[in-house]
């Protein structure tokens, strides 16, 4: 698999969960106080940070094969979760994400809850950003230590994941408002595409077949997957519109 | 026990999601892919075919929940 290929992977699957972290933080910040979100922001980034740096090191002692077929198995049922939700949004079985009312029913929920203040930190804005942030953001350790471990290059998946938050903290203090013009529900589909491909191909190797042309198949594997989505996507629209 | 049974509920949540039939459905091609292997067939094939079969039974079922 190329640098590019993990990169983007990495990239594309964090921008997504960034994003709905920036969300949750705007909500507690707006409504109970910059101070005690951003000490949420910064205690879960602390933990997020400790459990990548353990965890990542650890795992590149395991033998690849082994650690392709455990990451592998992971992977692919964490990636079709993502992907049968995403073909269930795109075929209107399911309610598209939409970060503006997710935003609304966390700022009305923040704004309704008791005052309880701790060494002049708001206890409800610091516990409602550390959770959000730490929720999404394991999502985030998961997708680098596992992309990252089973190519022995968790520095690259890293990488990835950290011009999505440069990226997304950007533009979310810039704008002060939920990144809703961002295609999530594109991405979400895209990266749930991604992540089962990765499945398939790490467990088949891990499991001890080896796939024509190695990892020059990598790509035929995604047009696999992609092709199979989006026929899956028609497929359940023409059932939808027949029983309608 | 309680924050233990939480901490699995949330990992089961994690990895396996709402349609645990279809992670077992993973898992199980992946060990037949295995056993392929064992046997002398270079099964590369498998996991593409069975992960097109999880994945359309698992829709299937969400779209006949509704």
């Amino acid at each position: 698999m190329t640098a590019g290929f993990l990169i983007a992977s990495a990239f594309l699957a964090s921008a997504v969960e960034f994003v709905e972290a920036l969300t949750i933080v705007l909500a507690a910040g707006v409504s109970r106080g910059w101070r005690s979100a951003l000490a949420g922001l910064g205690a879960a980034t602390l933990v997020l940070a400790v459990i990548v740096a353990v965890l990542g090191p650890a795992l590149t002692r395991v033998p690849i094969s082994a650690l392709r077929l455990v990451v592998g198995a992971l992977l692919l049922t964490f990636g079709l979760q993502w992907l049968r939700k995403a073909i269930l949004r795109a075929s209107g079985f399911k309610a598209l994400h939409d970060e503006d009312a997710i935003f609304a029913r966390e700022l009305e929920e923040a704004r309704t809850a008791r005052g309880d203040q701790r060494a002049g930190i708001d206890w409800f804005g610091f516990t409602l950003a550390f959770k959000g942030v730490l929720l999404e953001g394991l999502e985030v350790a998961f997708i680098v230590v596992t992309f990252g471990s089973a190519q022995g290059r968790i520095g690259l998946a890293a990488l990835g994941a950290g011009a999505a938050l440069v990226l997304v903290a950007t533009v979310g203090i810039l704008v002060r408002a939920p990144l809703a013009r961002v295609p999530e529900n594109t991405l979400k589909f895209a990266v749930g595409a991604m992540l089962t491909t990765f499945g398939i191909f790490w467990s088949t190797e891990g499991a001890g077949a080896h796939w024509p042309g190695q990892d020059a198949s990598l790509p035929g594997v995604l047009v696999f997957v992609l092709v199979l989505s989006l026929a899956a996507v028609v497929t359940l629209r023409r059932s939808r519109v027949a029983v309608a | 026990m309680r924050h233990i049974r939480a901490f699995g509920r949330f990992w089961w949540d994690f990895v396996v999601g709402d349609d645990p039939r279809a992670a077992a459905g993973a898992v199980l091609a992946i060990g037949v892919t295995a056993l392929l292997v064992k046997t002398g067939v270079d099964a590369w094939w498998l996991m593409p075919a069975a992960i097109a079969a999880v994945l359309s039974l698992s829709l299937r079922r969400a779209a006949d929940r509704g």
